[in-house]
Order: structure tokens, then sequence, then C-alpha cells
């Protein structure tokens, strides 16, 4: 799908991740940058969530940065949901 | 035994470090809030959040409730559609003043229900009286459907509505925590005291607890963990209360098997009303009988 | 070879000599009489107003003729706000001293400058129960040719004793001190409470000099070093910063998850059968661990006990609870705050105590063999019940092993508390990286996810199950909290050891490897 828009969720606070989005353009593939308190031993495991979940969502061109400060993987998973469905514009019952 | 549910514990919708915790400080019932803890702008992530929580933490043997926004709001139809196929153990509803608006929220979740294949006798509801026509309406609300289970009080909206200030003694809403007991008892469910919001006031929170108790109030909403053991202590019977309550019990089922209704201990007269309170006694107490 | 607890122990290594492994916690004491050598003290003389004011620490530290591949031993009761220990190893630095072996009894953040003279070969070997900081990570990466030995603070004291650590040189900061060496922690702008940790220095160490920011007159009491073992006396301008050193009142957290564990935790101390009249108690001083205290005191009103003594790292906290007569005395190696420091001076019923006497092993009973009930913190716990207190989650020496393993060997319950995980990192694992404290003298770990009894313990397990409290068994709780966080990728260590776990008796319970760069 064609990302809209710029677009982030989470936060910067412990157990919590902050996810950025921006659209890229057609063929310029996955720009995708990973930080987290525990590199060292999710960091591998994270990366591969990121792929599966903009897999799900047919996401080819985007820059996506993730800051995770130890998020457990519902909470990495609901972000990513949230950033994405708002850069697809497909938020809903929310205000902008 | 039914569920107790001496503390209900508000969790932001929004706050994973609280969402993944939430298990484990000992409520009886947990509150995930989409509604008044989540700014306007984040009520998707929230509400997403929520959904992935509910799938995947456990939070051991305590209730669940969601509370949801407003159906007036443009945010209270995808709460439902997000929540009601999870099927927490309660969905709370705010601001609740008609029984047309009940009726509307009903009907919305059971024909949720119905897509998802869910039967509509699993998940309950409570309704929270937030305002002077909920107040006015109340036994009305309680009444309209077995699947409303509790009625609770929002002390700080009621205040508000009601235009009054410097109210920190609650005598304001006293009339109206009292009408919604009335109301919750004349139906035979549970009604819920409205939150204490100096968390650093333990006293305090200690003599409103032992208040909503004697008012008749089932329990009492949380904001923060440290206030549960102290809502626990007040509604936990002491020891000489269990005491005379298992007395109670035994002498009756001794005089009921020799056919004598009325009985005294002690010189005290023992009747339905006394057997029933010890019954109550002994069920907060966790004590079989 | 493997030790005990199954670790893989090197039989040798070079600067120690040959490596005794671990047999289980009281083993090696069972015999009462140990085989180790007792080191003589030095014998030392005076003249009659004999002088030992120095106008400088250089000039003291040149009296004392250092030698390159000398030992400098040094106590860490000014923690984060200690300026000397940096001073002194500069100028040993600077008169071209090398090959040092540094024995402080821990060592901080506020050591970090010292990573320069351990990468130019002045210090090139550590004694010390706990490095935190940068030095920590520097040896964790392999700094150092020779592995540091970690021990407790009661085996600190056996090392000197035995001549392990043989002691050439000490500095002792004091709070206070007159012109002959008599010092104390408990006044002056740089109090810092107990000096119990220098004690031993004092009586071992071949060269003493004592270092104050407060040159009291003769004599200056209460007498915590005494001047028979004192050679030089130096008055600098400041110690240290007193805000690090030691600040205000210790207060509970206010953690709601602390507060969780902590008031599960009282309860099982309530229901284990030793909360009775006379008891005796240890906590931490901070996190969970202290507030433990708070439930306890609570419980102590509540049922009209009274205990006999706290012991260890003294708080205001238990300042406090003296003062209320729930405790008859607070011995005190380790005072944690200013208020700490009055109360030492002032109440004599709170009294300093050496590390000897608080936990040595190889003596006629310290104190710790006289605890009921000890609540311990942990950065790690197993599902064998073993206990790292020294690197954390990414490998890196980090912690302190503290009285850790000394208060779990003595009490009769000891109790350790921790989150059963902390910022999506497992704190009960399978296989811990280190262990400090071995499992056998852990009773129950309580966490906001369960409360886990030793199976070595099953009256312990009975007496909480029939007062009501559930308990499950840490497979378990490991098992579920491997599914909430998910399986960590585990880090990756090179076969270089930098640093040994030396049990409290002196064997070896573990090594630490270093953190493979990547």
């Amino acid at each position: 799908m064609e990302l809209q828009r710029n677009a982030q969720a989470g936060t910067f606070e412990s157990s919590d991740i902050m996810i950025l989005i921006e659209p890229l353009k057609n063929k310029q593939g996955r720009k995708i940058e990973i930080s987290s308190s525990v590199m060292l031993q999710y960091g591998d495991m994270l990366s591969e969530l990121v792929n599966n979940i903009l897999d799900k969502y047919e996401i080819e061109n985007v820059h996506l940065i993730a800051k995770d400060k130890g998020a457990l993987e519902p909470t990495i998973i609901a972000r990513l949901e949230t950033a994405i469905t708002r850069a697809l514009n497909q938020q809903k019952g929310t205000l902008l | 035994m039914k569920t107790k549910r001496r503390t209900m514990l508000y969790i932001p919708g929004n706050n994973p470090a609280m969402l993944q915790q939430g298990g484990i400080y000992g409520a009886d019932s947990l509150l995930l809030d989409l509604e008044d803890a989540v700014a306007l702008n984040e009520k998707d992530s929230a509400r997403i959040l929520v959904k992935n929580m509910l799938n995947s933490i456990s939070y051991y043997n305590t209730e669940v409730c969601v509370r949801v926004n407003h159906l007036d709001t443009p945010f209270g139809i995808e709460d439902l559609e997000t929540i009601v196929p999870l099927q927490p153990d309660a969905i709370r509803f705010p601001k609740t003043e008609t029984v047309k608006e009940l009726k509307k929220l009903i009907d919305i979740i059971e024909s949720i229900e119905n897509k998802h294949n869910l039967p509509h006798n699993k998940m309950t509801i409570h309704a929270m009286i937030e305002t002077a026509l909920g107040v006015q309406n109340v036994f009305e609300i309680a009444k309209f459907s077995k699947r409303v289970d509790a009625i609770t009080i929002g002390g700080q909206d009621l205040t508000a509505d009601m235009n009054i200030v410097n109210a920190k003694d609650g005598s304001g809403i006293d009339l109206a925590r009292k009408m919604i007991v009335m109301a919750a008892k004349a139906n035979n469910i549970d009604a819920i005291d409205t939150v204490f919001v100096d968390v650093n006031d333990e006293e305090g929170l200690r003599l409103e607890t032992e208040y909503a108790k004697k008012i008749g109030f089932t329990g009492k909403a949380v904001i923060n963990p440290r206030q549960i053991d102290i809502i626990h202590e007040v509604y936990t019977p002491t020891e000489a209360e269990i005491r005379r309550a298992f007395r109670i019990i035994k002498e009756f089922k001794k005089n009921k098997d020799a056919g004598i209704g009325v009985f005294a201990i002690d010189g005290k007269m023992v009747d339905a009303p006394v057997v029933a309170r010890a019954r109550h006694t002994l069920d907060l107490a966790e004590i079989k009988y | 070879m493997k030790n005990a607890i199954n670790r893989e122990i090197p039989n040798k290594i070079k600067y120690i000599g040959e490596l005794e492994p671990f047999m289980g916690a009281w083993e090696k004491l069972k015999k009462g009489w140990m085989d180790e050598i007792s080191v003589p003290p030095p014998n030392k003389a005076k003249l009659p107003h004999q002088k030992k004011i120095c106008a400088t620490l250089k000039e003291a530290i040149l009296k004392t003729n250092p030698q390159n591949g000398m030992t400098l031993t040094y106590h860490h009761h000014l923690r984060n706000g200690d300026d000397i220990l940096v001073k002194a190893i500069s100028i040993l630095a600077e008169l071209g001293i090398k090959d040092i072996t540094l024995a402080s009894s821990s060592l901080n953040e506020s050591h970090d400058a010292l990573l320069r003279y351990l990468e130019d070969g002045t210090i090139t070997k550590i004694w010390s129960s706990g490095i935190r900081g940068e030095l920590g990570k520097a040896i964790s990466k392999g700094i150092l040719k020779n592995p540091v030995v970690i021990h407790s603070h009661g085996g600190r004291v056996r090392a000197i004793h035995t001549g392990k650590i043989k002691p050439d040189l000490t500095i002792i900061p004091a709070a206070a001190a007159d012109e002959e060496g008599n010092a104390t922690g408990a006044h002056g702008k740089s109090a810092f409470g107990s000096i119990g940790y220098a004690r031993i220095d004092a009586r071992y160490a071949k060269q003493v000099i004592v270092v104050t920011d407060n040159l009291v007159d003769y004599p200056c009491i209460p007498i915590g070093i005494r001047q028979n073992f004192v050679d030089y006396v130096v008055e600098v301008n400041s110690i240290g910063d007193p805000t690090k050193i030691a600040s205000g009142t210790t207060r509970i957290t206010k953690s709601p998850m602390d507060l969780r564990i902590a008031k599960l935790a009282a309860d099982v101390i309530e229901h284990s059968g030793l909360f009775i009249e006379g008891f005796s108690f240890q906590v931490g001083a901070g996190g969970a661990s202290l507030a433990v205290a708070k439930f306890i005191r609570e419980k102590m009103k509540h049922k009209n006990i009274k205990g006999s003594f706290m012991l260890g790292g003294i708080t205001s906290y238990c300042v406090e609870m003296l003062n209320e007569g729930l405790f008859k005395t607070l011995f005190d190696v380790q005072s944690f705050d200013a208020e700490v420091s009055h109360s030492l001076l002032n109440n004599k019923r709170h009294i300093e105590i050496p590390a000897a006497l608080y936990a040595n092993p190889f003596n006629c009973g310290c104190m710790t063999n006289k605890l009921d009930v000890v609540a311990l913190g942990a950065l790690e716990i197993d599902t064998d019940f073993n206990v790292n207190v020294i690197t954390g989650s990414e490998g890196n020496i980090r912690g302190a092993s503290g009285g850790h393993s000394d208060t779990a060997s003595g009490a009769q319950l000891t109790v350790v508390v921790c989150p059963s995980f902390r910022g999506r990192i497992p704190i009960v694992t399978k296989k811990v990286h280190t262990v400090v404290t071995p499992g056998e003298s852990v009773h129950v770990l309580v966490t906001e996810r369960g409360i886990c009894v030793n199976p070595q313990y099953p009256d312990l397990e009975k007496r909480l199950n029939k007062a009501g409290i559930k308990t499950k068994k840490i497979e378990e709780l490991e098992k579920e909290v491997d599914e909430i966080v998910g399986t960590a990728k585990p880090i990756n260590f090179t076969d270089k050891i930098v640093g040994l776990i030396e049990y409290r008796d002196g064997t070896i319970i573990d090594v630490i490897r270093q953190v493979a760069e990547f």
C-alpha cells in the first residue's frame, strides 16, 4: 500500500516504543533504523517484527525509525499498527 | 460466591508500562481506560494498544473492564467495534443519563456480538453515573437490563455537573451516592464508589472508604495501586467479626435442623437478616461455611 | 574443573596460584579449624611525641616508600563522593610506580578517572566487593591482563587475614581525625557515619595514612580508627563531595511495583515462623529491599513485636525504627545517609562494627551468623535460586557482591526481592550470567508475579501455604516471564576470564568472561 503522509505513534517512556514513519517514493524500498535499550538481546527480534508488520500492510517504500525503551511485543505491534494506519490516513475514531 | 469488587483500579489506556503490570497489584478488578485518561488525538493509539494487551497479557484472575468513550463522541463506536469482539469481563459506559442511551449502547454491543457469533450473556455492563440527570434516572438505568451488573459514581464529573466548588468533604454528592447505592441494591447489583484523588492522603482515603462501606457501596475505584491495600483492609472483616459470623451460621444450622427460625446468641436475637449479614461477612473474608 | 554448582573454574590463575572450587555454602566452614595460615600484622614503633602530620598527601605517600608491585588498600565509605582514591593513585603514577594491586572495599562512579591508570599499567590487579561505572565496563571488555577478584564484605577480611591481599599501604579518608590518627566518619562536613570497612586495613597495612578535611584537637572521638595503627596524618581541604557521600534521609520508594513486592515479602516474613519477639533483621538501602522494612515496621507495631537488632548497611529508616523502640540495637558497618551519622554519634544503642565482626566467615561467629531474616535484591536469579548481583544484562560488571552472600549464608530466612523482569530484561532466568550467592542459601524469592520457595526448604513452603500465601514453582515463573518478554538473544563471551567471584570462604564460585565485541 502507498503511504500518504508522515506519522508517528508511541512515546519515549520506559516499556514503550516510538515509531516514526515517512513515506518514500516508489522503488526506494525500506529504510529502517532501530535503536533500543535492549538492542543486544532483542534487536534482531525487533527488526524481524517491524518487517513482518510492514509485510502485512504490504508497505514497500518507507523510512521507519523505531526508538525502543524495552517495549513488550504487544506494545511494539500496537505502535506499528497505529503509526502505519495513521500514515495511510486510515486511522479511525480519533482527532488528528 | 459473586465476584468481589472491593477495588477497581484505573489504568490509562495509552500507558504500556501500566497496562503490562495491571494484574500484579491484587486489585479485584481492572479498568482499562480509553476515556478521560487518553488525549483526544491518541484515542486510536490507546484503543489499538489495549486490544493488543488484552490479547496477550495475563491479568491472572482479576476481572478486566474497559471504559469506552461515550457514544456522543467520535470515538465511542470505534471503541466498541474494537473491544466487544475481545469480550473483556465488562464494558464500563461513562456518563449514563437515560435508559434510551443505555438501550442504544446495548443494541450496538449485541449487534457486534451477533456479527462475531458471540453470546449476549458473557460480558457485563457497568453504567457510570456522572451527571444530575443520570442520578435522577439511576433506578431505571440499574433495572433496565440483566447485563448491567454494577452502577458506579463518577464523583469528579458529577461535582462539576452540579457546579459545586470546594467539595472536598463530598457533602454535595452525598445524596447522589445514597441514591446510587439504593438503586443498585434494589436491583441486587454492585455499587462502586468514586475515586479518592489525593494519593498521598492515606488517612483521608481510609475515612472515605469507611463511609462508602457504611452507606452500602460494594467497593471503590482506585487511581493508584498504593490505595488498594487500604481499601481491602476496610472491606475485610476483623477477626472478631469473622468469629461471631461463624458462630451465628453454626447456631443457625443447628437450630434450623431442629425447626427453630429465630434464636438468641449472647442475649441478642438472631433472625434471617442477621444470618444474611453473617454470610456476607464470611464471603468477604473468603471463608467457606 | 567444575565446582559444586557446576560452573567451570580454571585450576590456576597466574598471579593468585591454585584455585579452590566452591564446595557448598557451609561445606568448608564445617571443619571449624581452618587450614589457611593467618598472616601476622606488622610490628611497628614510634618514638614519644614523634610527629605524624604531613603537609600534603604526596609527602605522606613519599614517606611510605612506595614500590612497584605494591598493594594499596582503601575503603568505600565515601561512596560516589570520593575525591581521595583518584588523587592517591595519580600521585603514585606521577612517582612512576607501576603494577599496583588496588584492593578497595568497593569501586564506583567516582573512580571513573582511574581508567587511564588501568590503561597505562599503573594499576594491574584489582580486588573489590563491587565495581560500577566506567571501570566495570572497561574491565568487562578485558582492559586488564589479570582477572579482578570480586569478594564479599566478609570475604575481604578473610582475604587480608590469610594473606591473599597483602596491604603495603592503606589510605583512610576520615570525616574527622586528630594529629595521632584517631579517626571517625561520624562527624565533620564530610561525615559518612560508620568507618567499619577500614578497620581491617588499619590493622594489617604496613603503612597507614589517615586523610581528613576536619583535623580536630586531640583526642578525636569516637575512635573508629585507632592511633596505634596509624603512621601518618594529612589534612586536606576536602575529602569529597558531601552531597554524594551522604545526604538527607533515605526515603522509601514510591514505585508501586517495588512496594507491591515489598508487601508480599513482608507477608512471607510474617508467616515464616521467625517473626517473633527478639528477631533480628537486615534490609538493603533502597528499592524493594528497603521497602520491606516499611511493612515489617507496620506489622511489628500492629502485633506489638519488638526485635533484637538490625544489621549491616544502616539507613535513616532503621534509625527511626530504633528510636521507636522496635529494635534494641543497630549494628552499623556502613551508614547510608546523613541522619545516620547523627544517630551513630549520639545514640549508644547505635553501634559501629568492623567488617570482621559483621561478616568474616573465618572467626568464631560473625553477626550475619546471628541473623534471623534478611531481604536482599538481585540483578538476576535462576531456577536453582543462584543470585547474580555483579554483572548486568549485557554481561558487564556493574554491581557489587557486598554483603549479599554473607547475609544469605547467615540468615535463617533469606528473602530475595526483585521484579520478575525489568524493561523487557528477564530477572528470573534459567541460568544467571554470574553466581555470587549460591541458591542453597536463598530460601524464598518474592516477585510481583509470584512467590517461589526453594524446594530445599519444604517446611517453609508448607507453613506459608497454610497461612494462605500462594506459592509457585520457580520453573513456572521463569516460563511465564519468558513468555511475556520473549527469549532474549544470549550475550556472547570470549574465553578470556576477566573476573573471579570468590565465595566468602575463599573458594571460587564463578568466573566472569570477557564480553565479545561485535
